[in-house]
């Protein structure tokens, strides 16, 4: 059996808005393995952001356990979870957060920057392999306001990879690129799955669940459905079926 | 985080956003400048005059017509009652003094050949040039028996001598025409320039006072009368003997408003140096409320840059800085603004200060002070405004910051 990437058990997160005690999260259990392609779904509302800030850890659980790479999360502190963070995840959001006026190489150097345990060499070396990784070697010394909206996604899922985390968390990544780059994006975060890696893919648009291995749906803070997707659609296919671009 | 990498992430960060840090040192630039400037200014007032009245003569101590006795002003006819003998009896029986002169004045034109020159001739004794701290360059002071036989000699300054000798010629034994009146010209002064209200020194003529009384005044009392005590701290004294010797000379009554003013360059000085203290704490508000401006500036500046940096805060969080990282390097980059901006704005505030100098001649000196207080002031300012809002950003929520518009 694979190695527990995630483990959470019966998660819980309250949030009091003036009177009003939220329950954003309701107890919610399950597991990632490792090599896993997990999208999480669900209409707005129904607790799928919070799930992602404490995934992410971002945010504490108010009741429940969170292991990561087998490791409670739930008791750490603030800054604890930041070197966490910095170590063992990669986030890729929906509106690519790049720096801006930088070049894609000293954006994707920016999570090692947070890693004494890098020379700057080594920093350069590890960035200029995560940007040929997601073909843009020759864009390195682009300024981010100079690439296209799937460069600069490119550059966001190569920061993701830069620290050689355990899990790629990606915030609906594809949700601002029109639909040709983002089957451009869903064909690398496939690539990138077939060579062991995990990512977890937040999302309200239906069609992306296709192309993952499993799915689970949240409803009002608890899990509606949690499937294995028995044919994943490739990606690639469907790039190609498209109709070519006027160009 | 290790200092070198806290380092190359402030320097990355400013140097991609020149604008930005260009903007907000422009701030303390212009913020620690004017302050320094305007002391400058204010300082270099003070010296110049200061200077300018100790070239006069620190000792010199002048008699002069009360022209507004008892509040009203008489007008000149009544004012002939300073005689030659109030100058005998002084140059007799003062002793702090160590010299002293009449001091009759007459308007006229100078003529040397086709050369013309309008000036008003002094004239004195040959104690005067002593006085009045005049040098002889070329020639030679008058002898006593000029000043006895009303000699129609003079002594003249630079500028005279470049407006009427215009082929460089040897001003020395010519004779030049005052209203008509031959004059030989046996002394040139040596030159003692302008002063910061653009009265020219040079442009002088003085003559016998003897002379200037019978053959162009036609009048035989005195303007004035000048002396100089032995030295500074003898003035007061001084001073004392002269009023004695004239309120007695006059008859002026105890309690009475005399006809004539005794005062001593030193009494000008304390007079004027008034009037430059209230220009000083003039100028200095004038700075105090700039420092006050420039800091708001720079507390705004630093506080929406901050602020407009919410979102990439939120990013380097979420990949793995810690609260502790992110106020370290606006701290960083906020000490790097805030000092260069600070020396920039002392180089330019300095340099803009000799500028002036150059153009007005005035003695414009920039203080340590107000260099030392200008800078720290600002430095503390854009530090403290870049960190402040920093902290602030530190404490958010990650996720919060990151989807901040």
């Amino acid at each position: 059996m694979k190695e527990k990437i995630i483990d959470i058990r019966d998660i819980k997160r309250h949030f009091q808005v003036g009177e009003e005690l939220v329950q954003a999260l309701r107890g919610v259990s399950f597991s990632v393995e490792e090599g896993e392609f997990l999208t999480i779904m669900g209409m707005s509302g129904s607790g799928k952001s919070t799930l992602l800030n404490l995934l992410g850890c971002l945010d504490t659980p108010t009741e429940g356990e969170y292991y990561l790479d087998g490791k409670p999360v739930a008791n750490m502190t603030k800054n604890e979870r930041a070197i966490y963070r910095n170590r063992k995840i990669g986030f890729v959001f929906q509106s690519y957060n790049l720096l801006p006026k930088t070049t894609a190489i000293q954006n994707v150097e920016l999570p090692l920057m947070y890693n004494h345990n890098y020379s700057a060499a080594q920093r350069k070396e590890k960035s200029k392999q995560a940007l040929i990784s997601v073909g843009l070697e020759d864009r390195m010394m682009h300024k981010s306001q100079q690439m296209s909206g799937g460069q600069q996604q490119r550059v966001a899922i190569a920061r993701a990879l830069v620290n050689d985390p355990v899990m790629i968390l990606a915030d609906e990544a594809t949700g601002n690129l029109d639909s040709r780059t983002s089957y451009e994006i869903l064909t690398l975060f496939q690539e990138l799955h077939k060579e062991g890696r995990t990512i977890i893919f937040v999302t309200h648009n239906p069609e992306i669940a296709e192309f993952s291995s499993r799915t689970i749906v949240l409803k009002d803070g608890r899990i509606l459905e949690d499937k294995v997707n028995p044919n994943v659609k490739d990606a690639r296919t469907v790039l190609e079926s498209l109709p070519k671009e006027n160009d | 985080m290790n200092l070198n990498n806290l380092i190359s992430i402030a320097l990355r960060a400013l140097v991609n956003n020149k604008m930005r840090g260009f903007l907000t040192m422009l701030g303390i630039i212009i913020g620690v400048s004017s302050v320094i400037i305007m002391l400058a200014i204010g300082e270099g007032s003070k010296n110049t005059i200061a200077n300018e009245i100790s070239n006069m003569g620190s000792n010199m101590i002048m008699v002069q017509r009360n022209y507004n006795r008892e509040g009203v002003s008489k007008g000149a006819t009544s004012m002939e009652s300073m005689k030659i003998k109030d100058y005998e009896d002084i140059a007799r029986d003062a002793k702090y003094i160590s010299g002293a002169s009449p001091y009759v004045t007459a308007s006229g034109q100078l003529i040397f050949g086709s050369n013309n020159h309008p000036i008003r001739v002094e004239g004195v004794n040959e104690d005067y040039l002593e006085i009045r701290k005049h040098e002889i360059q070329d020639g030679s002071n008058f002898r006593e028996g000029d000043i006895k036989n009303s000699a129609k000699v003079c002594i003249i300054g630079k500028t005279v001598v470049e407006k009427l000798f215009k082929n460089d010629e040897d001003p020395i034994g010519k004779i030049i025409r005052y209203n008509n009146i031959p004059f030989q010209v046996i002394g040139v002064l040596k030159s003692k320039g302008s002063s910061t209200f653009g009265q020219d020194f040079d442009d002088v003529m003085i003559a016998p006072y003897t002379t200037v009384q019978k053959r162009i005044a036609a009048i035989n009392y005195l303007h004035a009368i000048f002396a100089s005590s032995i030295s500074e701290e003898y003035s007061e004294k001084a001073i004392a003997e002269i009023t004695e010797i004239m309120t007695l000379n006059h008859n002026i009554p105890e309690g009475k408003e005399a006809d004539f003013i005794v005062e001593s360059q030193k009494q000008i000085l304390e007079q004027i140096n008034t009037v430059i203290n209230l220009i000083t704490t003039l100028l200095g508000s004038i700075a105090g409320i700039s420092l006050l401006v420039g800091g708001i500036g720079i507390m705004n500046i630093m506080y929406v840059s901050v602020t407009e940096r919410t979102k990439e805060i939120g990013l380097r969080m979420s990949v793995g800085a810690r609260g502790r990282d992110i106020l370290a390097q606006f701290l960083v980059e906020a000490i790097i603004i805030s000092l260069t901006g600070g020396l920039i704005g002392v180089l330019f505030g300095s340099g803009v200060s000799f500028i002036i100098r150059l153009a007005s001649g005035w003695a414009v000196t920039v203080s340590p002070f107000s260099v030392i207080l200008s800078f720290l002031f600002c430095t503390f300012t854009g530090v403290f405004f870049g960190w402040y809002p920093a902290k602030k950003a530190a404490n958010l929520d990650p996720i919060e910051a990151i989807r901040y518009e």
